[in-house]
């Protein structure tokens, strides 16, 4: 039977992880977003496609050039050698990179979408009323495209806890630092231990299901106060 | 008399179509689920066996637990190679796999592998445990990796080399963790190292983890296709043989 630390562990794992990269995407896609909402760039399109291609390629392909990239022959292994290890696989802080670049499209599609569809109107008349370049970004275009925000958030938070292909190559499946949700499931499947592995997959589903209906009535209730 | 010829040009070109469509006349399929750690010699075997008998043997690899759980639910393979000797006799008890079919094909060896470490001592290396990270397979899952566990405990290295595990999901992957460099060493098959130097292999003694004796079963899918035991039979002809010993196994 499965002990609370053997259930509890991956939930929490699977939590912080998913907060943690959307709190960062959120800072990362949200200037990539305004910058392919606005810019006339010829650059626009080739980064928007750049943007999009965790959505195209397959997770293990991610996960396994990401494998090569946080390791000792790569960017990563350099980076990890200031602190003295050899690679930042195997690692939540490996996690975290590889969940950023795995829903980088999740966070900035929509925010895209929903800043393009304000227009220019508002952000020109914010800017003859002499709005500065952060007030017109905080107090015109972000409230306007709160619904792509929203949607960015729940999203990305999903998708990252949803993650399997790119975590199982870069794991190492380490409990307390690398082994999430999907993992543990994975992982009593292969084992033939079932009964374990629908009591883990339930949880999550009611976990997800929880936290996007919740984060939808929060933006209701928000919505309704701010008008 | 126009329309007539035209009628049957078409009739003549439809024909020809599904013509090539229709199955040849004499060679088979066999579909064969294999485990990862033996995809190499599976390889040659199929193609050896293709070019003696016409008959073609599609290969599916992956993890053993994985195939088996497929082979549980209705996946169409006709024989299955394992990687232990367990998962067979599972096979036939849950009334997969065709009693009597059950036999060993392969022993394997399992090797300490360290492509920038000299584990010519492996265990002297294993002990002094100068090392960040040592990949082993999920030892409940893969037999290679419940030797790897075997032969820790034996060094009586478990409790100290426990932080330092990361755990591949399958053999293959816990290769690729060495080969990339992420992990310094990592448990492995020998045949998945062969021709590497000598002091980046380390064969761990065979009497320190349970014998890893790799099983092959007719699985009932097949139980009516000829070509399907043909190949069973196969893998313990003389020609067979010499390509898995050659790989890295023994035989029984």
């Amino acid at each position: 039977m499965l002990t609370f630390a053997e259930i509890w562990s991956p939930i929490a794992l699977t939590a912080s992880l998913a907060a943690v990269t959307t709190a960062l995407l959120l800072l990362i896609g949200t200037p990539i977003a305004w910058w392919l909402a606005r810019t006339e760039a010829r650059l626009r399109e080739p980064v928007a496609a750049l943007v999009a291609l965790p959505l195209v390629l397959p997770p293990t392909v991610i996960g396994f050039y990401l494998l090569i990239a946080l390791g000792p022959n790569g960017p990563g292994g350099w980076l990890a050698s200031l602190w003295g290890a050899r690679t930042l696989a195997f690692s939540f802080f490996g996690l975290v990179l590889g969940s950023i670049v795995y829903s980088l499209p999740f966070m900035v599609q929509p925010i895209r979408v929903a800043l393009e569809a304000i227009g220019e109107d508002p952000l020109e008349a914010a800017a003859t009323l002499g709005a500065g370049s952060w007030q017109t970004f905080f107090r015109v275009a972000a409230p306007l495209a709160r619904s792509g925000f929203l949607t960015g958030l729940i999203l990305t938070f999903a998708h990252t806890v949803g993650e399997f292909g790119v975590v199982l190559m870069i794991g190492g499946n380490i409990p307390g630092e690398t082994k999430v949700l999907s993992i543990a499931i994975y992982d009593f499947v292969e084992r033939g231990e079932w009964m374990n592995a629908h009591w883990l997959s339930l949880g999550m589903v009611v976990f997800a299901f929880v936290v996007v209906t919740a984060t939808m009535l929060v933006d209701r209730r928000f919505g309704r106060l701010t008008g | 008399m126009r329309v007539l010829r035209r009628q049957f040009i078409s009739l003549a070109a439809a024909i020809t179509v599904l013509a090539a469509f229709a199955p040849a006349a004499e060679a088979a399929t066999v579909s064969v689920a294999v485990a990862a750690n033996f995809t190499k010699a599976a390889t040659d075997l199929a193609a050896k066996f293709q070019a003696k008998t016409g008959d073609e043997v599609k290969l599916s690899f992956g993890a053993t637990g994985a195939l088996y759980t497929q082979i549980t639910q209705g996946a169409p393979f006709e024989v299955f190679l394992s990687a232990d000797d367990k998962r067979t006799k599972t096979a036939i008890k849950d009334g997969f796999g065709v009693e009597g079919t059950d036999f060993t094909y392969a022993v394997g060896k399992v090797v300490l592998y360290a492509p920038t470490l000299d584990v010519t001592d492996g265990a002297a290396v294993l002990k002094a445990g100068a090392f960040q990270h040592i990949a082993i397979a999920d030892p409940k899952a893969a037999p290679y990796g419940a030797a790897g566990m075997a032969v820790l405990d034996k060094l009586g290295l478990t409790a100290a080399i426990a932080p330092k595990i990361v755990t591949g999901e399958n053999i293959t992957q816990t290769l690729q963790f060495v080969d990339t460099g992420n992990a310094e060493l990592g448990f492995v098959a020998l045949i998945q190292v062969a021709g590497k130097p000598a002091t980046q292999v380390w064969l761990a003694p065979a009497e320190d983890y349970p014998a890893i004796k790799q099983n092959a079963v007719l699985l009932k899918s097949g139980a009516d296709d000829p070509a399907a035991k043909a190949f069973l039979d196969y893998l313990k002809s003389p020609e067979a043989i010499e390509v898995i010993t050659a790989a890295g196994y023994t035989v029984e």
